[in-house]
Protein backbone atom coordinates (compact mmCIF):
# COMPACT_ATOMS: atom_id res chain seq x y z
CA UNK A 1 0.00 0.00 0.00
CA UNK A 2 1.16 3.60 -0.91
CA UNK A 3 2.47 5.86 1.86
CA UNK A 4 0.97 8.83 0.65
CA UNK A 5 -1.76 9.70 2.88
CA UNK A 6 -5.29 8.29 3.07
CA UNK A 7 -7.21 11.68 3.25
CA UNK A 8 -5.31 15.58 2.93
CA UNK A 9 -6.94 18.30 3.19
CA UNK A 10 -5.65 21.98 2.93
CA UNK A 11 -7.68 25.13 4.07
CA UNK A 12 -11.09 23.37 3.25
CA UNK A 13 -14.03 26.26 3.30
CA UNK A 14 -17.63 25.49 3.05
CA UNK A 15 -20.55 28.11 2.96
CA UNK A 16 -24.05 27.74 3.09
CA UNK A 17 -25.48 31.50 2.57
CA UNK A 18 -23.63 33.41 4.73
CA UNK A 19 -22.38 30.87 7.53
CA UNK A 20 -19.09 29.08 7.15
CA UNK A 21 -19.85 25.25 8.11
CA UNK A 22 -16.35 24.79 7.58
CA UNK A 23 -14.03 27.54 7.94
CA UNK A 24 -9.91 27.00 6.50
CA UNK A 25 -9.93 23.01 7.48
CA UNK A 26 -6.81 21.02 7.62
CA UNK A 27 -6.46 17.65 8.47
CA UNK A 28 -3.97 14.94 7.28
CA UNK A 29 -5.23 11.18 7.83
CA UNK A 30 -2.33 8.99 7.79
CA UNK A 31 -2.60 5.60 5.69
CA UNK A 32 -3.43 2.35 8.29
CA UNK A 33 -4.46 4.41 10.96
CA UNK A 34 -7.81 5.84 12.65
CA UNK A 35 -8.25 9.15 12.56
CA UNK A 36 -11.50 10.74 14.85
CA UNK A 37 -13.25 13.82 14.33
CA UNK A 38 -14.47 15.31 17.29
CA UNK A 39 -16.73 18.60 17.56
CA UNK A 40 -20.35 19.97 19.03
CA UNK A 41 -23.04 19.45 17.50
CA UNK A 42 -23.06 21.48 13.98
CA UNK A 43 -18.71 21.84 14.32
CA UNK A 44 -18.73 20.50 10.54
CA UNK A 45 -17.43 17.17 10.97
CA UNK A 46 -20.25 15.39 8.51
CA UNK A 47 -19.66 18.73 5.83
CA UNK A 48 -16.34 17.92 6.02
CA UNK A 49 -16.54 13.93 5.50
CA UNK A 50 -19.39 13.94 2.99
CA UNK A 51 -16.87 16.54 0.82
CA UNK A 52 -14.13 13.99 1.17
CA UNK A 53 -16.75 11.59 -0.36
CA UNK A 54 -17.43 13.61 -2.94
CA UNK A 55 -20.95 14.11 -2.22
CA UNK A 56 -20.71 18.23 -1.30
CA UNK A 57 -18.39 20.46 -2.92
CA UNK A 58 -15.82 22.53 -1.43
CA UNK A 59 -16.05 26.26 -2.13
CA UNK A 60 -12.02 26.58 -1.88
CA UNK A 61 -9.09 24.38 -0.40
CA UNK A 62 -7.81 21.26 -1.59
CA UNK A 63 -9.19 18.19 -0.48
CA UNK A 64 -6.93 14.60 -1.52
CA UNK A 65 -8.59 11.04 -0.94
CA UNK A 66 -5.94 8.21 -1.61
CA UNK A 67 -4.50 10.75 -3.72
CA UNK A 68 -7.13 11.52 -6.12
CA UNK A 69 -9.86 14.48 -5.96
CA UNK A 70 -13.44 13.25 -4.73
CA UNK A 71 -14.96 13.95 -7.54
CA UNK A 72 -13.09 10.70 -9.03
CA UNK A 73 -15.52 7.80 -9.76
CA UNK A 74 -12.58 5.48 -9.65
CA UNK A 75 -12.41 6.35 -6.26
CA UNK A 76 -15.69 4.71 -5.26
CA UNK A 77 -14.73 1.20 -4.79
CA UNK A 78 -11.65 2.00 -2.91
CA UNK A 79 -13.59 4.07 -0.35
CA UNK A 80 -16.55 2.43 2.20
CA UNK A 81 -18.88 4.92 3.42
CA UNK A 82 -21.62 5.34 6.45
CA UNK A 83 -23.61 8.23 6.35
CA UNK A 84 -24.85 9.73 9.88
CA UNK A 85 -28.30 9.95 8.58
CA UNK A 86 -29.76 6.52 7.78
CA UNK A 87 -29.11 3.62 6.34
CA UNK A 88 -29.56 4.79 2.63
CA UNK A 89 -31.28 1.77 1.32
CA UNK A 90 -34.13 0.69 -0.48
CA UNK A 91 -36.75 0.60 2.76
CA UNK A 92 -38.52 -2.22 1.71
CA UNK A 93 -35.46 -4.45 0.44
CA UNK A 94 -34.50 -6.72 3.77
CA UNK A 95 -31.32 -6.72 5.09
CA UNK A 96 -29.74 -9.23 3.11
CA UNK A 97 -30.75 -8.17 -0.58
CA UNK A 98 -29.06 -4.67 0.19
CA UNK A 99 -26.65 -6.47 1.17
CA UNK A 100 -26.03 -8.79 -1.48
CA UNK A 101 -27.11 -6.34 -3.98
CA UNK A 102 -24.30 -3.77 -2.62
CA UNK A 103 -21.85 -6.84 -2.83
CA UNK A 104 -22.23 -7.30 -6.49
CA UNK A 105 -21.08 -4.13 -7.36
CA UNK A 106 -17.52 -5.32 -5.90
CA UNK A 107 -15.42 -7.85 -8.01
CA UNK A 108 -14.33 -10.02 -4.48
CA UNK A 109 -16.93 -8.67 -1.51
CA UNK A 110 -16.64 -10.40 1.55
CA UNK A 111 -19.43 -12.97 1.61
CA UNK A 112 -22.70 -10.97 2.68
CA UNK A 113 -23.46 -13.66 4.87
CA UNK A 114 -20.67 -13.60 7.08
CA UNK A 115 -20.64 -10.00 7.09
CA UNK A 116 -24.25 -9.85 8.51
CA UNK A 117 -23.03 -12.28 10.90
CA UNK A 118 -20.10 -10.45 12.24
CA UNK A 119 -22.14 -7.33 12.61
CA UNK A 120 -25.08 -9.37 14.67
CA UNK A 121 -27.39 -8.70 11.94
CA UNK A 122 -28.44 -12.85 10.77
CA UNK A 123 -31.66 -13.21 12.71
CA UNK A 124 -32.73 -10.28 11.07
CA UNK A 125 -31.59 -10.70 7.42
CA UNK A 126 -35.00 -11.68 5.99
CA UNK A 127 -36.52 -8.18 7.36
CA UNK A 128 -36.95 -4.97 5.48
CA UNK A 129 -34.37 -2.24 6.26
CA UNK A 130 -37.43 0.54 7.25
CA UNK A 131 -38.75 -2.10 10.32
CA UNK A 132 -34.78 -2.48 11.53
CA UNK A 133 -34.36 -0.59 14.72
CA UNK A 134 -32.40 2.03 14.46
CA UNK A 135 -29.01 0.54 16.08
CA UNK A 136 -29.89 -2.56 13.55
CA UNK A 137 -29.82 0.48 10.75
CA UNK A 138 -26.30 1.58 12.04
CA UNK A 139 -24.72 -1.67 11.65
CA UNK A 140 -26.62 -2.82 8.66
CA UNK A 141 -24.67 0.61 7.56
CA UNK A 142 -21.57 -0.18 8.63
CA UNK A 143 -21.72 -4.11 6.72
CA UNK A 144 -22.71 -2.17 3.33
CA UNK A 145 -19.64 0.29 3.89
CA UNK A 146 -17.18 -2.57 4.46
CA UNK A 147 -18.46 -5.14 1.79
CA UNK A 148 -16.71 -4.22 -1.44
CA UNK A 149 -13.44 -4.78 0.20
CA UNK A 150 -12.32 -0.77 0.73
CA UNK A 151 -9.11 0.62 1.44
CA UNK A 152 -10.24 3.54 3.49
CA UNK A 153 -14.08 3.49 5.16
CA UNK A 154 -15.38 7.12 6.52
CA UNK A 155 -17.44 6.04 9.03
CA UNK A 156 -19.84 9.14 10.29
CA UNK A 157 -21.20 8.84 13.93
CA UNK A 158 -20.88 4.45 13.43
CA UNK A 159 -22.18 3.79 17.01
CA UNK A 160 -24.70 6.12 17.91
CA UNK A 161 -27.99 4.13 18.68
CA UNK A 162 -26.00 1.06 19.30
CA UNK A 163 -26.02 -0.59 22.72
CA UNK A 164 -23.13 -1.58 25.20
CA UNK A 165 -23.12 -5.14 23.18
CA UNK A 166 -22.65 -3.13 19.60
CA UNK A 167 -20.41 -0.87 20.62
CA UNK A 168 -18.03 -2.90 21.46
CA UNK A 169 -18.29 -5.30 19.00
CA UNK A 170 -18.00 -1.90 16.20
CA UNK A 171 -14.76 -1.20 18.00
CA UNK A 172 -13.42 -4.63 17.62
CA UNK A 173 -14.42 -4.60 14.65
CA UNK A 174 -12.94 -1.28 13.59
CA UNK A 175 -9.58 -2.49 15.40
CA UNK A 176 -9.32 -5.38 12.94
CA UNK A 177 -9.86 -3.09 10.06
CA UNK A 178 -6.85 -1.03 11.38
CA UNK A 179 -4.62 -4.21 11.26
CA UNK A 180 -5.29 -5.42 8.30
CA UNK A 181 -4.77 -2.12 6.92
CA UNK A 182 -7.85 -0.51 6.68
CA UNK A 183 -7.92 3.40 7.07
CA UNK A 184 -10.18 4.59 9.26
CA UNK A 185 -11.97 8.01 9.56
CA UNK A 186 -14.83 8.50 12.00
CA UNK A 187 -16.82 11.09 14.11
CA UNK A 188 -18.00 10.10 17.36
CA UNK A 189 -19.43 12.43 20.34
CA UNK A 190 -18.40 9.30 22.56
CA UNK A 191 -14.75 10.09 23.93
CA UNK A 192 -14.18 7.15 25.68
CA UNK A 193 -14.75 5.38 21.63
CA UNK A 194 -11.99 8.00 20.30
CA UNK A 195 -9.47 7.20 23.12
CA UNK A 196 -9.83 3.51 22.46
CA UNK A 197 -9.93 3.46 18.88
CA UNK A 198 -8.56 6.88 17.49
CA UNK A 199 -4.53 7.25 16.04
CA UNK A 200 -4.54 10.21 16.05
CA UNK A 201 -7.59 13.07 16.84
CA UNK A 202 -9.00 16.03 15.45
CA UNK A 203 -11.32 18.40 17.48
CA UNK A 204 -13.24 20.45 14.96
CA UNK A 205 -15.36 24.17 16.39
CA UNK A 206 -17.17 26.18 14.59
CA UNK A 207 -15.35 24.86 11.15
CA UNK A 208 -11.84 24.89 12.46
CA UNK A 209 -9.34 22.68 13.88
CA UNK A 210 -8.68 23.53 17.39
CA UNK A 211 -6.78 20.79 18.28
CA UNK A 212 -5.29 17.86 17.03
CA UNK A 213 -2.72 14.88 17.89
CA UNK A 214 -2.80 11.88 19.54
CA UNK A 215 -5.37 10.99 22.36
CA UNK A 216 -2.09 10.58 24.80
CA UNK A 217 -0.86 13.96 23.49
CA UNK A 218 -3.82 16.22 23.97
CA UNK A 219 -4.72 14.56 27.53
CA UNK A 220 -1.14 14.84 28.95
CA UNK A 221 -0.85 18.65 27.42
CA UNK A 222 -2.32 21.20 29.57
CA UNK A 223 -2.50 20.74 33.04
CA UNK A 224 -0.57 17.94 34.80
CA UNK A 225 -2.79 16.93 37.03
CA UNK A 226 -6.98 16.46 38.06
CA UNK A 227 -9.35 16.20 40.97
CA UNK A 228 -12.46 15.38 41.34
CA UNK A 229 -14.87 15.05 43.86
CA UNK A 230 -18.56 15.88 44.67
CA UNK A 231 -19.65 17.99 47.39
CA UNK A 232 -22.63 20.99 47.70
CA UNK A 233 -23.41 22.63 44.93
CA UNK A 234 -22.23 26.60 44.69
CA UNK A 235 -18.91 26.32 46.49
CA UNK A 236 -16.59 29.36 46.48
CA UNK A 237 -14.24 28.22 44.11
CA UNK A 238 -12.59 31.87 43.98
CA UNK A 239 -11.38 31.69 47.35
CA UNK A 240 -9.80 28.05 46.45
CA UNK A 241 -8.18 29.42 43.75
CA UNK A 242 -6.34 32.11 45.84
CA UNK A 243 -4.63 29.12 47.96
CA UNK A 244 -3.96 27.26 45.21
CA UNK A 245 -0.54 27.92 43.07
CA UNK A 246 -0.85 30.06 40.09
CA UNK A 247 -2.13 28.52 37.02
CA UNK A 248 -5.03 26.81 38.75
CA UNK A 249 -7.87 25.81 37.72
CA UNK A 250 -11.48 25.10 39.68
CA UNK A 251 -14.53 24.58 37.83
CA UNK A 252 -18.36 23.35 39.01
CA UNK A 253 -18.56 21.07 36.29
CA UNK A 254 -22.15 20.21 37.08
CA UNK A 255 -24.08 21.37 40.25
CA UNK A 256 -22.14 19.66 42.89
CA UNK A 257 -19.47 18.03 40.74
CA UNK A 258 -16.06 19.85 40.94
CA UNK A 259 -12.76 19.65 38.81
CA UNK A 260 -10.03 21.18 40.05
CA UNK A 261 -6.52 21.19 37.68
CA UNK A 262 -2.71 22.06 38.32
CA UNK A 263 0.17 20.81 39.20
CA UNK A 264 -1.11 18.78 41.43
CA UNK A 265 1.63 17.87 44.33
CA UNK A 266 0.56 16.42 47.51
CA UNK A 267 0.99 19.84 49.29
CA UNK A 268 -1.86 20.61 46.44
CA UNK A 269 -4.31 17.93 47.57
CA UNK A 270 -3.72 18.87 51.10
CA UNK A 271 -4.14 22.34 50.18
CA UNK A 272 -7.17 21.55 48.86
CA UNK A 273 -8.69 19.06 51.62
CA UNK A 274 -7.78 22.04 53.81
CA UNK A 275 -10.00 24.39 52.44
CA UNK A 276 -12.53 21.61 52.17
CA UNK A 277 -12.60 21.44 55.90
CA UNK A 278 -12.74 25.43 56.33
CA UNK A 279 -15.26 25.45 54.09
CA UNK A 280 -17.12 22.81 56.43
CA UNK A 281 -17.39 20.48 53.95
CA UNK A 282 -17.15 16.90 53.06
CA UNK A 283 -15.58 16.32 49.55
CA UNK A 284 -16.71 13.10 48.71
CA UNK A 285 -15.54 10.63 46.12
CA UNK A 286 -12.55 12.32 45.72
CA UNK A 287 -10.14 11.39 43.05
CA UNK A 288 -6.63 12.14 41.59
CA UNK A 289 -6.95 12.02 37.73
CA UNK A 290 -5.60 12.08 34.74
CA UNK A 291 -7.15 14.13 32.62
CA UNK A 292 -9.56 12.59 29.98
CA UNK A 293 -10.41 13.06 26.01
CA UNK A 294 -14.03 14.38 27.50
CA UNK A 295 -12.07 17.30 29.85
CA UNK A 296 -9.49 18.36 27.26
CA UNK A 297 -12.69 18.50 24.66
CA UNK A 298 -15.39 20.59 27.08
CA UNK A 299 -11.93 22.65 27.87
CA UNK A 300 -11.48 23.38 23.93
CA UNK A 301 -14.99 23.96 23.05
CA UNK A 302 -16.65 25.31 26.01
CA UNK A 303 -19.25 24.07 28.90
CA UNK A 304 -22.08 25.61 27.60
CA UNK A 305 -24.96 24.15 25.28
CA UNK A 306 -24.99 25.69 21.86
CA UNK A 307 -27.64 26.45 19.15
CA UNK B 1 -19.81 -13.67 16.54
CA UNK B 2 -17.76 -16.59 15.71
CA UNK B 3 -17.58 -15.95 11.86
CA UNK B 4 -13.96 -13.84 11.19
CA UNK B 5 -12.81 -12.41 8.49
CA UNK B 6 -9.43 -10.77 6.71
CA UNK B 7 -10.32 -7.38 6.16
CA UNK B 8 -7.19 -7.04 3.62
CA UNK B 9 -8.04 -4.08 0.99
CA UNK B 10 -8.99 -5.78 -2.07
CA UNK B 11 -10.87 -3.18 -4.15
CA UNK B 12 -12.17 -3.36 -7.45
CA UNK B 13 -15.68 -3.23 -8.87
CA UNK B 14 -17.24 -5.81 -10.44
CA UNK B 15 -17.84 -6.15 -14.63
CA UNK B 16 -20.90 -3.71 -15.44
CA UNK B 17 -22.66 -6.55 -16.63
CA UNK B 18 -23.16 -7.89 -13.39
CA UNK B 19 -24.02 -5.16 -11.61
CA UNK B 20 -27.01 -4.20 -14.33
CA UNK B 21 -28.25 -7.56 -13.81
CA UNK B 22 -27.90 -7.39 -9.82
CA UNK B 23 -29.61 -3.81 -9.91
CA UNK B 24 -32.13 -4.35 -12.57
CA UNK B 25 -33.14 -7.38 -10.52
CA UNK B 26 -33.28 -5.29 -7.49
CA UNK B 27 -35.58 -2.90 -9.37
CA UNK B 28 -37.73 -5.46 -10.46
CA UNK B 29 -38.32 -7.13 -7.46
CA UNK B 30 -39.11 -4.09 -5.33
CA UNK B 31 -41.66 -2.92 -8.22
CA UNK B 32 -43.53 -6.52 -7.74
CA UNK B 33 -43.10 -5.65 -3.82
CA UNK B 34 -44.75 -2.41 -3.96
CA UNK B 35 -48.92 -2.63 -3.81
CA UNK B 36 -49.05 0.62 -5.17
CA UNK B 37 -46.99 -0.23 -7.82
CA UNK B 38 -48.73 -2.83 -8.58
CA UNK B 39 -52.19 -1.37 -8.52
CA UNK B 40 -51.43 1.36 -10.98
CA UNK B 41 -49.19 -0.52 -13.79
CA UNK B 42 -50.99 -3.96 -13.52
CA UNK B 43 -54.43 -4.36 -12.17
CA UNK B 44 -56.12 -0.18 -12.75
CA UNK B 45 -55.32 -0.71 -16.70
CA UNK B 46 -57.03 -4.53 -16.34
CA UNK B 47 -59.63 -2.80 -15.38
CA UNK B 48 -59.70 0.22 -17.35
CA UNK B 49 -59.88 -2.62 -20.08
CA UNK B 50 -62.78 -3.87 -18.94
CA UNK B 51 -64.62 -0.81 -18.21
CA UNK B 52 -63.67 1.01 -21.25
CA UNK B 53 -65.04 -1.55 -23.42
CA UNK B 54 -68.12 -1.50 -22.03
CA UNK B 55 -70.32 0.67 -23.86
CA UNK B 56 -72.05 2.42 -21.27
CA UNK B 57 -70.19 5.89 -21.08
CA UNK B 58 -69.40 7.57 -25.28
CA UNK B 59 -69.58 5.86 -28.28
CA UNK B 60 -66.48 5.16 -29.93
CA UNK B 61 -67.99 5.13 -33.37
CA UNK B 62 -66.75 1.89 -33.84
CA UNK B 63 -68.79 -1.52 -33.57
CA UNK B 64 -65.37 -3.52 -33.07
CA UNK B 65 -65.04 -1.50 -28.90
CA UNK B 66 -62.29 -3.80 -28.43
CA UNK B 67 -59.94 -3.21 -31.35
CA UNK B 68 -59.75 0.84 -29.95
CA UNK B 69 -59.22 -0.30 -26.24
CA UNK B 70 -56.48 -2.54 -25.94
CA UNK B 71 -54.14 0.35 -27.88
CA UNK B 72 -55.14 2.24 -25.95
CA UNK B 73 -54.87 0.49 -22.37
CA UNK B 74 -51.68 -0.62 -23.82
CA UNK B 75 -50.36 3.27 -24.01
CA UNK B 76 -52.12 3.46 -20.67
CA UNK B 77 -49.55 0.88 -19.50
CA UNK B 78 -46.30 2.23 -20.50
CA UNK B 79 -47.49 5.95 -19.34
CA UNK B 80 -48.46 4.04 -16.15
CA UNK B 81 -45.24 2.02 -15.90
CA UNK B 82 -42.45 4.91 -17.23
CA UNK B 83 -43.80 7.53 -16.48
CA UNK B 84 -45.78 7.62 -12.75
CA UNK B 85 -44.47 4.94 -11.18
CA UNK B 86 -40.78 5.53 -12.15
CA UNK B 87 -41.33 9.25 -10.89
CA UNK B 88 -42.93 8.18 -7.75
CA UNK B 89 -40.60 5.24 -7.00
CA UNK B 90 -37.45 6.95 -8.00
CA UNK B 91 -38.79 10.70 -6.12
CA UNK B 92 -38.85 8.43 -2.92
CA UNK B 93 -35.88 7.01 -3.83
CA UNK B 94 -34.29 10.30 -3.46
CA UNK B 95 -36.39 11.29 -0.47
CA UNK B 96 -34.40 8.48 1.34
CA UNK B 97 -31.57 9.22 0.37
CA UNK B 98 -31.21 5.50 -1.88
CA UNK B 99 -29.72 7.57 -4.84
CA UNK B 100 -27.36 9.53 -2.32
CA UNK B 101 -26.01 6.03 -0.69
CA UNK B 102 -25.75 4.51 -4.44
CA UNK B 103 -23.94 7.40 -5.59
CA UNK B 104 -21.31 6.10 -3.19
CA UNK B 105 -20.82 2.74 -4.38
CA UNK B 106 -19.24 1.75 -7.60
CA UNK B 107 -22.44 1.66 -9.05
CA UNK B 108 -21.95 4.27 -11.91
CA UNK B 109 -24.87 6.31 -12.68
CA UNK B 110 -25.24 5.02 -16.50
CA UNK B 111 -25.97 1.43 -14.96
CA UNK B 112 -28.28 2.73 -11.92
CA UNK B 113 -30.69 4.17 -14.92
CA UNK B 114 -29.79 1.30 -17.03
CA UNK B 115 -31.31 -0.87 -14.82
CA UNK B 116 -34.28 1.30 -13.99
CA UNK B 117 -34.96 1.28 -17.69
CA UNK B 118 -34.52 -2.28 -17.78
CA UNK B 119 -37.09 -3.00 -14.94
CA UNK B 120 -39.71 -0.25 -16.33
CA UNK B 121 -39.45 -2.73 -19.96
CA UNK B 122 -39.91 -6.10 -17.67
CA UNK B 123 -42.54 -4.70 -16.17
CA UNK B 124 -44.06 -3.69 -19.34
CA UNK B 125 -43.70 -7.32 -21.04
CA UNK B 126 -45.58 -8.46 -18.12
CA UNK B 127 -48.46 -5.66 -18.69
CA UNK B 128 -48.51 -6.14 -22.39
CA UNK B 129 -49.00 -10.09 -21.68
CA UNK B 130 -51.81 -9.66 -19.52
CA UNK B 131 -53.62 -6.69 -21.65
CA UNK B 132 -53.47 -7.98 -24.51
CA UNK B 133 -54.24 -12.15 -23.51
CA UNK B 134 -57.05 -10.08 -21.70
CA UNK B 135 -57.80 -8.04 -24.88
CA UNK B 136 -57.87 -11.72 -27.17
CA UNK B 137 -60.47 -12.81 -24.08
CA UNK B 138 -62.80 -10.18 -24.96
CA UNK B 139 -62.50 -11.21 -28.66
CA UNK B 140 -59.61 -8.33 -29.88
CA UNK B 141 -58.56 -8.66 -33.19
CA UNK B 142 -54.85 -7.00 -33.85
CA UNK B 143 -54.32 -5.80 -37.11
CA UNK B 144 -50.80 -4.60 -38.54
CA UNK B 145 -47.35 -5.29 -37.80
CA UNK B 146 -46.06 -6.35 -34.56
CA UNK B 147 -42.45 -4.86 -34.65
CA UNK B 148 -43.58 -1.15 -35.38
CA UNK B 149 -46.04 -1.54 -32.55
CA UNK B 150 -43.26 -2.82 -30.10
CA UNK B 151 -40.71 0.06 -31.62
CA UNK B 152 -43.37 2.70 -30.34
CA UNK B 153 -43.88 1.58 -27.04
CA UNK B 154 -39.98 1.32 -26.59
CA UNK B 155 -39.77 5.11 -28.17
CA UNK B 156 -42.58 5.61 -25.60
CA UNK B 157 -41.08 3.91 -22.37
CA UNK B 158 -37.92 6.16 -23.33
CA UNK B 159 -39.88 9.58 -23.78
CA UNK B 160 -42.21 9.40 -20.49
CA UNK B 161 -39.06 7.63 -18.59
CA UNK B 162 -36.93 10.62 -18.95
CA UNK B 163 -39.95 12.87 -18.49
CA UNK B 164 -40.84 11.02 -15.19
CA UNK B 165 -37.09 11.16 -13.81
CA UNK B 166 -37.03 15.11 -14.87
CA UNK B 167 -40.08 15.60 -12.12
CA UNK B 168 -39.03 12.87 -10.15
CA UNK B 169 -35.01 14.30 -10.12
CA UNK B 170 -36.33 18.20 -9.58
CA UNK B 171 -39.22 18.26 -7.18
CA UNK B 172 -39.77 17.15 -3.65
CA UNK B 173 -41.43 13.55 -3.10
CA UNK B 174 -44.56 14.70 -2.15
CA UNK B 175 -44.84 17.08 -5.03
CA UNK B 176 -43.49 14.30 -7.78
CA UNK B 177 -46.41 11.93 -6.53
CA UNK B 178 -49.43 14.53 -7.08
CA UNK B 179 -47.96 15.69 -10.29
CA UNK B 180 -47.39 12.11 -11.68
CA UNK B 181 -50.69 10.90 -10.84
CA UNK B 182 -52.44 14.21 -11.82
CA UNK B 183 -50.62 13.85 -15.20
CA UNK B 184 -51.67 10.62 -15.69
CA UNK B 185 -54.94 11.18 -15.02
CA UNK B 186 -55.08 14.42 -17.29
CA UNK B 187 -53.73 12.46 -19.94
CA UNK B 188 -55.74 9.31 -19.70
CA UNK B 189 -58.89 11.58 -20.61
CA UNK B 190 -57.32 14.69 -22.39
CA UNK B 191 -54.15 12.61 -23.71
CA UNK B 192 -55.67 10.75 -26.47
CA UNK B 193 -55.62 7.42 -24.53
CA UNK B 194 -59.65 6.97 -23.12
CA UNK B 195 -61.70 9.41 -25.66
CA UNK B 196 -60.48 9.40 -28.67
CA UNK B 197 -59.30 13.00 -30.10
CA UNK B 198 -61.39 12.94 -33.38
CA UNK B 199 -64.04 13.44 -29.97
CA UNK B 200 -62.64 17.16 -29.29
CA UNK B 201 -62.72 20.26 -31.54
CA UNK B 202 -60.01 20.49 -34.20
CA UNK B 203 -57.93 23.23 -32.56
CA UNK B 204 -57.86 21.08 -29.18
CA UNK B 205 -56.74 17.93 -31.56
CA UNK B 206 -54.37 20.60 -33.32
CA UNK B 207 -52.48 20.63 -29.75
CA UNK B 208 -53.27 17.93 -28.16
CA UNK B 209 -52.07 15.24 -30.76
CA UNK B 210 -48.43 16.46 -29.88
CA UNK B 211 -48.74 15.12 -26.44
CA UNK B 212 -46.23 11.91 -25.34
CA UNK B 213 -49.39 9.79 -24.95
CA UNK B 214 -51.35 10.99 -27.98
CA UNK B 215 -48.53 10.03 -30.23
CA UNK B 216 -48.24 6.80 -28.36
CA UNK B 217 -51.58 6.35 -28.48
CA UNK B 218 -52.49 7.43 -32.26
CA UNK B 219 -49.48 4.86 -33.61
CA UNK B 220 -50.43 1.72 -31.72
CA UNK B 221 -54.37 2.70 -33.10
CA UNK B 222 -53.14 3.27 -36.14
CA UNK B 223 -50.91 0.06 -36.71
CA UNK B 224 -53.20 -1.87 -34.54
CA UNK B 225 -56.35 -1.09 -34.81
CA UNK B 226 -56.36 -0.11 -38.52
CA UNK B 227 -53.35 -2.22 -39.66
CA UNK B 228 -51.51 0.91 -41.05
CA UNK B 229 -47.80 1.16 -41.86
CA UNK B 230 -45.11 2.45 -39.93
CA UNK B 231 -46.44 5.88 -38.25
CA UNK B 232 -44.17 7.95 -39.38
CA UNK B 233 -45.95 11.43 -37.35
CA UNK B 234 -46.56 10.03 -33.97
CA UNK B 235 -42.52 8.49 -34.07
CA UNK B 236 -41.19 11.76 -34.77
CA UNK B 237 -43.26 12.98 -31.82
CA UNK B 238 -41.65 10.55 -29.34
CA UNK B 239 -38.30 10.59 -30.72
CA UNK B 240 -38.82 14.93 -29.96
CA UNK B 241 -40.46 14.55 -26.81
CA UNK B 242 -37.31 12.02 -25.22
CA UNK B 243 -34.69 14.41 -27.26
CA UNK B 244 -36.29 16.81 -25.04
CA UNK B 245 -36.69 14.89 -21.40
CA UNK B 246 -33.55 12.62 -21.38
CA UNK B 247 -31.11 15.75 -21.67
CA UNK B 248 -33.00 17.86 -19.47
CA UNK B 249 -33.23 15.25 -16.86
CA UNK B 250 -29.57 14.26 -17.34
CA UNK B 251 -29.11 17.99 -16.59
CA UNK B 252 -31.24 18.84 -13.88
CA UNK B 253 -31.66 15.80 -11.99
CA UNK B 254 -30.48 16.34 -7.98
CA UNK B 255 -29.32 13.06 -6.83
CA UNK B 256 -30.18 14.26 -2.91
N1 LIG C 1 -27.13 21.47 3.36
C1 LIG C 1 -26.96 22.44 4.28
N2 LIG C 1 -27.56 23.63 4.14
C2 LIG C 1 -27.38 24.60 5.04
N3 LIG C 1 -26.62 24.49 6.14
C3 LIG C 1 -26.00 23.33 6.34
C4 LIG C 1 -26.13 22.24 5.43
N4 LIG C 1 -25.40 21.21 5.88
C5 LIG C 1 -24.83 21.63 7.03
N5 LIG C 1 -25.19 22.90 7.31
C6 LIG C 1 -24.74 23.68 8.47
O1 LIG C 1 -23.35 23.52 8.57
C7 LIG C 1 -22.96 23.38 9.91
C8 LIG C 1 -22.15 22.10 10.08
O2 LIG C 1 -23.01 20.99 9.94
P1 LIG C 1 -22.46 19.49 10.05
O3 LIG C 1 -23.58 18.60 9.69
O4 LIG C 1 -21.22 19.38 9.25
O5 LIG C 1 -22.12 19.38 11.58
P2 LIG C 1 -21.60 18.12 12.41
O6 LIG C 1 -20.30 18.52 13.00
O7 LIG C 1 -21.61 16.90 11.59
O8 LIG C 1 -22.68 18.04 13.56
P3 LIG C 1 -23.36 16.77 14.32
O9 LIG C 1 -22.44 16.43 15.42
O10 LIG C 1 -24.63 17.33 14.84
O11 LIG C 1 -23.53 15.70 13.33
C9 LIG C 1 -24.23 23.44 10.72
O12 LIG C 1 -24.36 24.75 11.23
C10 LIG C 1 -25.31 23.14 9.75
O13 LIG C 1 -26.49 23.81 10.09
MG1 LIG D 1 -22.63 15.16 11.68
Amino acid sequence: MSSAPAVEVVDLVKRYGARRAVDGLSLTAPAGSVLALLGPNGAGKTTTIEICEGFRHADSGTVRVLGLDPAQTRLRPRVGVMLQDGVGGYPSASALELLRLFASFAARPHPPQDLLEIVGLTSVAGTAVKRLSGGQQQRLSLALALVGRPELVFLDEPTSGMDPQARRGTWDLIRQLRSDGVSIVLTTHFLDEAEQLADSVVVIDAGRVVAQGSPAELTRAGAEGQIRFRAMPGLPLQSLLEELPAGSRAVETEPGRYLVSGDVTPQFLATLTAWCAAQEVLAEDLAVQRRTLEDVFLELTGRELRA
Amino acid sequence: MSTTLAFTPAPEAAPRSRMLLAQTAMEFRLLLRNGEQVGLTLLIPLLLELFFNLPLLYSLDTPRRIDFVVPSIITLAVMSAAFTGLAIGTGFERKYAVLKRLGATALPRSVLVGGKTLAVLLLELIQLVLVCGFGFALAWHPHGDPAPALLLVVLGTIAFGGLGLLVAGTLRAEITLAVANLVWLVLLFAGGIAIPLSKYGPAARDVLQYLPSAALSDGLHRVLQHGGDFPVGPTITLLVWAAIALPAAARWFKWE
